[in-house]
């Protein structure tokens, strides 16, 4: 019976002992090499043969091999290890998200622009400065951005990261549609009424073809509001979020967005179908790539990625020849953001450095060495993109597209808040526009929800309604 | 005089592993309910205790109670109806038919339950799709079922993928229905209808009652319809637990979402307590 009694005391311990031990053991970033040697942990969501595999070939097979040697060169040895990922951005963003808030992550992290401030805010990132001392501020590679675009990474007034890159949101419209219409192939509206007028008349003259989609509704998510909404908000005269005041807008701009959404989806000229489907955006490609949508608004990625002639979702052998693009134009003449002729909008992501780094010199060091012009143009070699630097936008872009967005987009966009209610702020935008799209609702009532959706989420204080 | 501490020596290594992947996660759910804890943001860093506002919040948003909804028309139509009738009239036919045949219809049957969901969902968004799926091919007419009759395809879709659960476990039931039973009433004059409602059902009725809780415990929870419609077209699919999701996950409102959660664990709660007063009542 004593024996009996004491067996199980032994085991206890030993499970006792073995969950202490678990417990012990240490998350997160664990960096310490052999040696002196620096171990860096770098992660993007991007993988090989996957989701943004170029980024992912570039980093593996070029800069950190680079990164390493030139560090080696220097004395110091520093191993980079690549942490890639294929996942959706908002799951990417939540693992990040439970990550940093643990103590752990990567040192080095490939982020969205508009996460800076929802991260910043919840204490997950630090500013540049006071993670890797002033060597920061003091490089030479800022003087290569244009503000906007550093203000991508930025968040009440301070730098958390080195922005990558950038993009715009154009007009894209198929030039063969147009001239068969009639329209000639050249195409450039300056209001909402001359793009409403050119869809009718492509509506008119191709049966079988849906004029102009601009998306709408939740299931396209944050597409919907980047793509559509956002800019023509800023078509409207209005930013969704005043940061001096910390209002967000719910007034007259508001219901002219959800007006211009009524008149093309109640007179069909978009397919309001399309736009509840699942996998409704995939589809807007596809549909565009194979004439059946004439015009669509949507980002550079679409060019770059989706309707590039050898690969791509839906791939147009003769996409240089077939597709054209238009700026989007403000309501009227002068009426968008800034007294603007016309607008965009534009996202982008960067390189923050984890403040639980135990490295955070290094990981400057491998920031800088990234966004470094040879570096930049190495990328630019394997996937033609609007990076954050003039100098290798000038030199070494030359897609016709990129050019354009460089020149004539990126000086008159807009960005997204970066605030952390965004994305709700977002989701009640999508609700509203699906509302109009579907019929559900006219502009009036879909706005008048909007405005109280608004005032649950921010709370009422901060709707605007100027 | 020793066996008391034994047994709990015994015991205790499963009453930790209770405690802690168990109840300190519920109690943590209840206490995450209660504050405007969010993924990100200030709330983040500092969340803030805000009582029952999450829980009224929820009961006064009209989207959660279409999400209530929408639930007990998938749970009654898919899971009570659906997999449990569809199941017991599977069990019921096969018992008399041959055994190839039998087989081959449980394989098929069994195949539908075991297929991993996100390949499962493939298929079905495949079988429906408006413009080339192959339901459409076989139909005359184009229907774009996934948006005309969403609610209705993943009833449907969810029949098909539980149906095997119930028409095994009914399966096995049955073979507990003793024959001379079903003799004396036939020879009594019982029609089919009769000597199943009268001789069958009573027999196997803690089977019925069993499978009811399961399936519709299963199906309160289940969240593989997001994967055929995300929810849409608007909202007409989105079960409860796939608000929680788009409330907990996409909109980052960890706090939110764990005061929805709670009042699923109550409704669980409920269907499991309704379900143990019936089996009490059979006594």
């Amino acid at each position: 019976m004593r024996t009996g009694a004491r067996f199980p005391r032994h085991l206890l311990a030993l499970l006792v002992v073995l969950l202490v031990a678990g417990a012990c053991t240490p998350g997160g970033s664990d960096s310490s090499g052999s040696e002196g040697q620096v171990v860096l942990k770098l992660s993007a969501n991007a993988v090989k043969g996957g989701k943004n595999a170029h980024e992912a070939e570039w980093l593996e097979d070029w800069a950190i091999p680079a990164f390493e040697k030139q560090m080696a060169d220097q004395g110091k040895k520093v191993d980079v290890q690549f942490v890639g990922s294929g996942a959706d951005d908002e799951d990417f963003k939540t693992k990040l998200a439970l990550d940093l808030k643990v103590g752990g992550g990567p040192d080095v992290i490939s982020v969205d622009g508009p996460w800076v401030g929802e991260f910043a805010q919840a204490g997950y990132l630090k500013p540049l400065a006071e993670v890797a001392g002033s060597e920061v501020d003091s490089w030479d590679g800022w003087q290569q951005m244009p503000k906007p675009v550093i203000g991508i990474m930025e968040f009440d007034g301070k730098r958390y990261g080195v922005p990558q890159g950038t993009d715009g949101r154009v007009l894209f419209y198929n030039k063969a549609l147009f001239t068969k219409a009639g329209l000639g192939a050249s195409w450039q509206p300056k209001s909402w009424d001359e793009i409403l007028r050119t869809a009718r008349q492509l509506k008119a003259k191709l049966p079988g073809v849906t004029p102009l989609q601009i998306n709408a509704g939740t299931s396209m998510g944050e597409a919907t509001t980047a793509q559509g909404f956002l800019p023509l908000l800023a078509a409207a005269g209005k930013g969704i979020y005043d940061e001096q005041a910390g209002t967000w807008q719910a007034g007259a701009a508001v219901r002219d967005v959800l007006g211009f959404y009524q008149s093309v989806y109640r007179e069909g000229l978009g397919d309001p179908r399309l736009q509840q489907r699942a996998d409704g955006r995939d589809r807007s490609f596809a549909q565009f790539a194979d004439g059946k949508i004439a015009v669509l608004a949507e980002g550079d990625y679409f060019w770059r990625s989706v309707i590039t002639p050898t690969q791509g979702l839906a791939p147009m052998k003769d996409r240089d020849q077939a597709v054209g693009y238009a700026l989007i134009p403000a309501k009227q003449p002068g009426a968008g953001v800034n007294g603007q002729d016309f607008v965009s909008l534009s996202g982008g992501g960067g390189w923050v450095i984890n403040p639980n780094s135990k490295h955070a010199k290094e990981a400057w060091a491998l920031i800088a060495f990234l966004a470094s012009r040879p570096a930049v143009e190495e990328l630019v070699k394997r996937e033609p993109r609007l990076t954050s630097r003039n100098d290798v936008n000038q030199s070494a872009l030359e897609d016709p597209l990129l050019t354009f967005i460089a020149e004539k987009v990126l000086p008159i966009t807009t960005t997204r808040p970066g605030v952390a209610i965004y994305p709700q702020v977002s989701q009640a935008i999508q609700e509203a526009t699906e509302q109009v799209a579907t019929g559900k609702a006219d502009s009036e009532k879909a706005a008048k929800d909007y405005a109280a959706k608004l005032g649950k989420v921010v709370g009422a204080d901060k709707v605007s309604s100027g | 005089m020793l066996r008391r501490p034994v047994a709990a020596a015994f015991v205790t290594p499963a009453l930790l592993l209770v405690a802690v992947f168990l109840a300190f996660p519920a109690v943590w759910t209840l206490w995450l309910g209660l504050t405007d804890y969010r993924l990100t943001g200030l709330q983040a860093a500092r969340p803030r205790l805000v009582g029952l506002h999450n829980y009224a919040e929820a009961l006064g948003d009209a989207l959660f109670r279409n999400s209530l909804l929408v639930t007990l028309v998938f749970v009654l139509g898919s899971a009570v109806v659906g997999q449990m009738g569809l199941g017991f009239a599977l069990a019921w036919k096969l018992r008399d038919v041959p055994r190839p045949l039998r087989s081959a219809v449980e394989v098929l049957v069994i195949l539908a339950w075991i297929i991993p969901e996100s390949v499962v969902a493939f298929l079905w968004i495949a079988f429906l799709d408006g413009e080339s799926g192959t339901l459409n091919a076989l139909l005359p007419g184009q229907v774009e079922w996934l948006l005309d009759y969403p609610l209705l395809a993943i009833i449907i879709f969810n029949i098909w993928r539980g149906t095997a659960f119930s028409m095994l476990l009914f399966g096995a039931a049955l073979q507990g229905v003793p024959p001379s039973h079903l003799e004396t009433a036939r020879l009594a004059g019982a029609s089919g209808w009769q000597q199943l409602r009268d001789v069958v059902l009573p027999t196997i009725r803690g089977h019925v009652l069993t499978n009811l809780l399961l399936v519709s415990l299963w199906t309160f929870n289940y969240f593989t319809p997001y994967l055929i419609t995300r929810g849409g077209p608007s909202h007409q699919t989105e079960v409860l637990p796939v608000y929680v999701f788009r409330t907990a996950i996409s909109a980052g409102e960890f706090g939110a979402g764990a005061a929805i959660s709670t009042i699923m664990l109550l409704i669980n709660l409920l269907i499991a307590l309704a379900y143990l007063r019936l089996l009490r009542e059979r006594r």
